[in-house]
């Protein structure tokens, strides 16, 4: 079970595999996550779903090295197994509800930043399969952390790249392109930005302005990823919210993202810890 | 007349030494123990323990076999009942049920029935188990959703009547709350939980897990498109209740289930064999008064945490077993009485460092007879702690009823089924904490056991 039947290194810290789990790949939509586990001793990791395959029973799945606990799965090879796969969790995007008729001409913009490539992908592929009009704003620091390239331009019509040091597309933040985007007089009915916590912050901050609805995917901390534990809540137009069955996706000028940003680092000396530890395991 | 003699006593862990380690904290009776014990049960002629059992083991059939030396054969006895004997052995409110009903508890103190169970569990699993009678594979399929007290009975009962039967489980190891939410010290999972599993697992049933009943397939999808001709729901109450006070979000406020799914479940508690990080403060709050609470503050305890339980009733009104409280207070837990938070503190990087709280009396009795906490205005005081725990309680995960046409539930969330367990969806049945909301392992397993019985009968009726 779980077997992992390709594995390709994106970056040499960003892996993409793709995982036997036949019951979820029937059952995935956009804007979902999956919760995997390493090895019998391993931790709950929560992960978006890059991408499905019904028919092989496969799902697709993206992961950075952070931590000790990505660092695992990223050592995971071909032909290895997970000890757990579980999914799909969250609500699908709000997309998958509407008619595809009232999808075709809709204008999108997607904002994805480093690993928040990954989940933009099924997003963009599905509205754009259905004739939404769909650009897409990519940001990493360096042209070689830049991911999935080729796939997101064959789901979009506009491709825009950003690196902070400019090695590839515009120099700057994707903020900055999206406001010359929005000036160049650039119109969306919708907006979703996916990636660091602080990222997705300053995109609801440049759109505040312009009435474009936003909504963000939020990568809390969870445990079960059912409801179960509360470690993901959040506060959402002031009410409590769990992030793992109410979200992920949410409303972006709703968020209180400075409460978001520190209950992200709930167990940061436990996993710097871990980590370390880790690295020492390996030499 | 023959010799009076006490309840002979259970032998446990020191307070001390248990109070840093995970180890189970109550030793059982051995074979001394429990032949004298059992020799002071009267076998009533009309025994009220078995009246307030609620899967009713015939517990007077089953001590006098312990008091003949045949433990084969009580353990015979309560298999005919209970499916899961030394987990209720351990966590049963005994005082409350078979022991509270004892007649030698009027004068003196009741038969340790629980004790007892225990004892006759545990011989068992070590001697071979109970070999049981199973009817042919009539090939029908039945799915029981959730693997807890409430779906492993259900599923093992359907199995003994020859019923082909699935069960779903959301998480990655079988077993529902015996797994996640009661620790290691109080029900040891690889000694206890695993083997009574695979004693269900021995029956025939089949347990898949990491299947999220709602997200990966429906009950639809189960009774429509994979042959299923029942559908048993025992998915548990497992959202946790917050209470709503500001500085709830603050880092350093847990609710139980997640401190107690990372140890448990996780086995945070045990660095060198879990990635699991789990959070151990200086000085730990736990709000509530059950068994939950209890759990999490011991549990807080053995990670090297201060532990106090503020609790805004009377030590009168402690819904947690007897047992937990005396061991709680024993390992060292202060216990703050008629106290309830109004609010938790922190400092300007958002952690917490303390717990202002509200002196509450005693009122006048509400609806439900008991005499309902009021604050007494001005007493406001502060605790200074860097963990809040809470352990308000759960409510039915809503997540089953949303996606599935025709549940009925009611206002908390909880599924609406009758007696029986069958609900508004014809095909559809339900029992344990789903339906009545968070309560105990054996009233779960009880709701399991009638719902079997009456799937059993609605599937031979359609045929």
């Amino acid at each position: 079970m779980y077997q992992i039947t390709k594995k390709k290194m994106l970056t040499p810290s960003i892996c993409l595999m793709e995982v036997e789990a036949p019951r979820l790949a029937a059952a995935a939509q956009p804007g979902q996550f999956l919760i995997v586990r390493a090895r019998p001793e391993g931790e709950r990791i929560p992960l978006t779903i890059c991408d499905y395959d019904r028919k092989a029973g496969t799902v697709t799945i993206v992961t950075q090295i952070i931590g000790a606990s990505s660092r695992m799965i990223c050592a995971l090879e071909e032909g290895a197994c997970f000890t757990d796969v579980v999914g799909p969790l969250g609500c699908p995007s709000d997309f998958v509800e509407m008619p595809d008729a009232a999808l075709a001409g809709r204008r999108y913009l997607f904002v994805a930043g480093g690993l928040g490539t990954a989940p933009v992908y099924p997003q963009a592929k599905y509205l754009h399969e259905r004739g939404a009009k769909v650009d897409i704003v990519v940001g990493a620091k360096t042209a070689d952390l830049l991911i999935l390239q080729e796939e997101m331009a064959s789901v979009c019509d506009n491709l825009y790249v950003c690196t902070d040091d400019g090695s590839a597309g515009h120099a700057g933040l994707v903020t900055e392109k999206v406001k010359l985007l929005l000036a160049d007089g650039k119109q969306y009915d919708q907006a979703v930005a996916i990636g660091p916590m602080i990222m997705m912050k300053f995109v609801m901050l440049t759109l505040k302005e312009t009435g474009i609805p936003l909504v963000v995917s939020l990568n809390t901390l969870m445990v079960d990823g059912t409801g179960m534990c509360g470690c993901c809540r959040i506060t959402v137009g002031g009410r409590v919210r769990f992030a793992c069955v109410e979200g992920p996706e949410f409303d972006a000028y709703e968020v209180d993202f400075d409460e978001a940003l520190r209950r992200q680092t709930m167990y940061k000396p436990q996993e710097q810890e871990a980590d370390h530890k880790c690295k020492i395991g390996r030499n | 007349m023959a010799e009076k003699i006490g309840r002979v006593p259970v032998r446990e862990q020191d307070p001390k030494v248990r109070a840093h380690n995970f180890e189970e904290v109550c030793y059982g009776y051995n074979e001394q123990e429990a032949l004298l014990e059992s020799s002071r049960c009267l076998n009533c002629r009309a025994p009220r323990c078995v009246q307030h059992c609620p899967v009713g083991i015939s517990i007077p059939e089953f001590i006098a076999q312990v008091k003949a030396g045949d433990f084969a054969a009580a353990a015979g006895v309560i298999a005919r009942d209970s499916s899961l004997p030394a987990v209720c052995g351990r966590v049963c409110p005994q005082e409350t049920q078979c022991e509270g009903s004892c007649i030698l508890g009027v004068k003196g103190e009741p038969v340790a029935i629980g004790k007892l169970e225990r004892f006759v569990a545990d011989w068992s699993r070590a001697n071979g188990g109970v070999p049981v009678e199973k009817a042919p594979s009539n090939g029908v399929k039945v799915a029981v959703v959730g693997s807890g007290p409430s779906g492993l009975a259900c599923a093992s009962d359907l199995a003994k009547l020859g019923y082909d039967v699935t069960i779903f489980e959301v998480l990655h190891k079988a077993g529902g709350v015996l797994q996640y939410g009661i620790p290691e010290f109080r029900l040891p999972k690889e000694r206890v939980v695993e083997p009574e599993i695979d004693s269900v697992r021995a029956l025939g049933v089949k347990i898949e897990t990491n299947v999220v009943v709602g997200r990966t397939v429906t009950i639809d999808d189960l009774l429509d498109r994979e042959g299923f001709k029942a559908v048993f729901v025992g998915s548990g109450a497992g959202l946790p209740r917050f209470m709503g006070i500001p500085g709830e979000n603050l880092n350093g406020v847990f609710s139980a289930n997640e401190f107690l799914t990372r140890s448990n479940l996780m086995k945070a508690y045990d660095p060198e064999n879990s990635d699991t990080p789990i959070f151990a403060g200086r000085r730990v709050a736990v709000i509530g008064g059950g068994n939950v609470a209890m759990d999490a503050a011991r549990t807080a305890l053995r990670l090297g945490s201060e532990v106090t339980i503020v609790y805004r009733r009377t030590e009168k009104e402690l819904p947690a077993r007897a047992e937990e409280v005396h061991h709680a207070r024993e390992e060292g837990i202060e216990f703050r009485m008629l106290t309830n938070p109004v609010e938790i503190l922190g400092d300007e990087k958002g952690w917490v460092t303390g717990l202002r709280c509200i002196r509450m009396e005693l009122g006048d009795p509400d609806a439900s007879g008991r005499r309902s906490p009021v604050p007494v205005e001005g007493s406001e005081f502060d605790i200074p702690v860097d963990e809040v725990i809470m352990a308000l309680g759960t409510s039915p995960n809503p997540l089953i009823a949303k996606t599935t046409a025709g549940l009925e539930t009611e206002r908390h969330g909880c599924i609406v089924a009758d007696e029986a367990g069958a609900t508004s969806r014809p095909g559809v049945f339900a029992g344990g904490d789903a339906v009545t909301g968070a309560a105990t392992v054996i009233l779960a397993m009880g709701a399991g056991r009638r719902a079997a019985k009456a799937i059993d009968e609605y599937l031979k009726t359609k045929e």
